[in-house]
């Protein structure tokens, strides 16, 4: 598969009053043309700034190690993300062939000014075209993403909506310039089933008819199983669990997505107890030594996971995991599962 | 759960005044008509398409949202207070018994204080307690029972993580001893390996604290296991109400048969065998006729288009407000 986009050691720290505080600590994936990823994790664990990197949309406190590198590829350029300056270049990124749907929708709108102002005026900036064909468009797509009376909308304000359609509005507006690479970040939470079952299948449509990358993160493992080729599970900054779709819900390696795919409340027995993973997720000033996981982890082995970072290992060619557990001989491996 | 009604609706409406000027009074019925009872202790589910009128439900039943219709009464021992009417130091003395917990424990919680003084501020407000020892006392209590101890009480809230700042929330909500509880959306910002830890704690705090939930989600299978009895809505209308082991078992309203089917499926290779609804929500400004989901209705028919359904209660504790649904039993719906 031709790549899109390449992450390399990907590592970022927010200064803050109280110190440097790591958000993302080396992460590495690539998304293919047409490729959906899903990106899984903890509340915090650094899915939202791993996103925010690749259209270096990172306030100013954020502070990129040197060794982290995203590249684009598109129409034959390779674009060096973080090297991007001038809001010019920028533009390639930031709503050009990149395009984000965000956690808070009411972030994306301005509140003062009309949910199609602000898609017209977004389309003209990236695509140059005229303002009535810019409305057509708009109209169009706020029709396709299930928001009934389209031309009405058009001319409302964001408090003025739903959570379930701001959200929609803002689907619309992220794909109205036919982005390369679309980033969804929670972008069904606040929708409830039916219209989220049409708003997967529009995604998946998209990806069929302009041959986009997504990168869907969220924390609903079904959404996952229906829409993603690939999930990458994070937790505290690290991936570390990256595979196939099937792979990973089916036969999960690291304790984390284990554990995980067991807190899920279930349909077929309804008295089950809900089984949280222990623990909370430590303070983010607080980074765990070795493992970033010990401090919950039900598997743990011993000291060897408190005091060394466990590597990343291939348990086949395209499934990796980064747990003390996996990397001893595969026969140890299967003695302590 | 006892057989004692907490809070009991009938016919609630809220109406919102949505005319573009002077003469054009246009009216939003986000919550048209809707009759529930719910009984102390229990763990009440709503849940129902977006925008169909939960938030404002909810926001109504703690008086946060106007009664433009219909009544709705809190029944606890000695008070009984009519919602519509409700005003001054009634009204404050409902504050104390009805609660909020938020959706979103980022933007809920103020950056500025400290995690003591968010959750001591509904005490301040309200004048609950006379000192600060006996503030101190409460929220250390509280915070306890929500598994927060002296340490997080002196910190700010940026420090948590989503879990624990929902529990900061949840604190804040309880810690002026309410009865009844809306919960709107409450889990749904967290990861699931957090919300089954933030469930269990509701659940726990319900039990020893005697509470009454309204509980808001469009995550099902959250509500089938924490509630015990679950209403659907769509349009601000009441369309279906039964004890939650019934609902999931034999639904008997087409939309509520649709719900279900359209929950994704955790198997990657069973996709798109979920039903889908064709069509979009009507506009609440611009509803149907007859039976408000007769537009993405699999099993409408002519009756449906011009006369609307009311609900009916057929004895089992199970309503519905459709036209089919007895000709519907046990049949799959039809897409
Ligand atoms: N501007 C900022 N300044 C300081 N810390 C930040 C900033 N933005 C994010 N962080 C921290 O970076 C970490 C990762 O945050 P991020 O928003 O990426 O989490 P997430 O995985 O998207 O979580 P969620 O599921 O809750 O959205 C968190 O600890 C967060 O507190
Ligand atoms: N203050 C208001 N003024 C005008 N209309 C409103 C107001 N608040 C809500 N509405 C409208 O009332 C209807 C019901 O909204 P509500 O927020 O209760 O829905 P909901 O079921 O909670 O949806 P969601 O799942 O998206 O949160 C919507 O059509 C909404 O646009
Ligand atoms: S490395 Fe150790 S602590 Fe970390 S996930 Fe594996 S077994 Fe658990
Ligand atoms: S009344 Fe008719 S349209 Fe409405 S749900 Fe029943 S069958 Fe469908
Ligand atoms: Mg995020
Ligand atoms: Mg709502």
């Amino acid at each position: 598969m031709t790549s899109l986009i390449d992450v390399e050691n990907l590592t970022l720290s927010f200064r803050t009053d109280e110190g440097l505080v790591t958000a993302v600590d080396d992460v590495s994936f690539s998304l293919g043309k047409g490729e959906v990823m899903g990106l899984v994790g903890e509340s915090g664990s650094g899915k939202s700034v791993t996103a925010k990197a690749l259209m270096q949309l990172n306030p100013g406190n954020a502070v990129y190690d040197p060794r982290s590198k995203i590249t684009l590829h598109d129409e034959g350029r390779e674009v060096d993300v973080l090297s991007l300056r001038k809001s010019a270049e920028l533009k390639i990124v930031r709503g050009g062939a990149i395009s984000m749907i965000f956690q808070e929708p009411m972030a994306s709108f301005a509140p003062a000014i009309t949910i199609g102002n602000q898609m017209v005026e977004q389309l003209q900036i990236h695509t140059g075209m005229t303002k009535a064909k810019a409305k057509e468009i708009s109209i169009e797509m706020l029709d396709r993403v299930g928001i009934s009376d389209p031309s009405k909308r058009f001319d409302q304000y964001v408090f003025e909506l739903s959570g379930g359609m701001r959200q929609r509005a803002m689907i619309a507006m992220a794909l109205s310039t036919n982005p390369k690479l679309l980033i969804a970040d929670e972008p069904t939470t606040a929708l409830d089933v039916t219209i989220q079952a049409q708003v997967i299948d529009l995604m998946k449509d998209l990806v069929n008819e302009f041959h986009m990358g997504i990168i869907f993160i969220t924390h609903d493992l079904g959404v996952i199983a229906q829409t993603a080729d690939k999930v990458c599970v994070m937790y505290l900054g690290r991936i570390v669990e990256e595979g196939p779709v099937r792979e990973v819900i089916r036969n999960p390696k690291h304790p984390y997505t284990r554990g995980l795919i067991a807190a899920l409340p279930r349909f077929d027995d309804l008295d089950a107890p809900l089984t949280p993973v222990p623990g909370d997720i430590p303070s983010p000033l607080e980074r765990p030594t070795g493992c970033v996981f010990h401090t919950r982890c039900r598997e743990i082995i011993g000291d060897v996971c408190k005091r060394d970072l466990p590597e990343n290992r291939w348990v086949d060619p395209s499934h990796r995991v980064a747990c003390h557990l996996h990397a001893k001989t595969p026969a140890q491996t299967e003695a302590v599962r | 759960m006892s057989s004692e009604t907490l809070i009991s609706a009938k016919d609630l409406t809220v109406g919102y005044n949505v005319g573009k000027g002077f003469f054009d009074r246009t009216v939003l019925k986000a919550v048209n008509e809707v009759s529930v009872e719910i009984k102390r202790g229990s763990f009440f589910g709503l849940v129902g398409e977006s925008g169909s009128g939960k938030t404002t439900f909810g926001r109504a039943l703690l008086k946060a949202a106007p009664i433009t219709g219909g009544a709705a009464t809190f029944t606890d021992g000695q008070v009984s207070y009519n919602l519509a009417t409700l005003a001054g130091d009634e009204l404050k003395d409902y504050r104390k018994r009805a609660q909020l917990i938020f959706q979103d424990p980022y933007a809920a919680l103020s950056p500025r204080m400290t995690v003591r003084d968010i959750i001591a501020e509904p005490l301040e407000v309200m004048k609950l307690t006379k000192t600060r020892e006996e503030t101190d006392a409460r929220v250390r209590e509280i915070a306890a029972k929500c598994r927060l101890n002296l340490e997080h009480l002196r910190r700010f809230p940026h420090a948590f993580s989503g879990g624990q700042r929902q529990r900061i929330s949840i604190a804040r909500a309880l810690v002026s001893g309410p009865k009844f509880i809306v919960a709107d959306e409450s889990v749904a910002a967290l990861d699931v390996s957090i919300q089954a830890d933030v469930l269990n704690l509701l659940k726990q705090l319900q039990k020893d604290l005697g509470l009454t939930f309204l509980f808001i989600s469009h995550d099902l299978s959250v509500v089938a296991h924490t509630c015990d009895h679950v209403a659907v809505m769509y349009l601000g209308r009441l369309v279906e109400s039964a004890p939650t082991r019934q609902l999931f078992a034999a639904p008997r309203h087409p939309y509520t048969k649709a719900l279900f089917s359209a929950i994704p499926s955790l198997d990657p290779d069973d996709r798109g065998s979920a039903q889908k609804l064709v069509g979009e929500i009507p506009s609440p400004l611009n509803q149907p006729s007859g039976c408000k989901f007769h537009t993405r209705c699999p099993n409408a028919i002519d009756k449906c288009r011009t006369i609307e359904p009311t609900l009916e209660n057929p004895g089992d504790g199970h309503a519905v407000s459709c036209h089919r649904w007895r000709e519907l039993l046990g049949a799959e719906t039809t897409a």
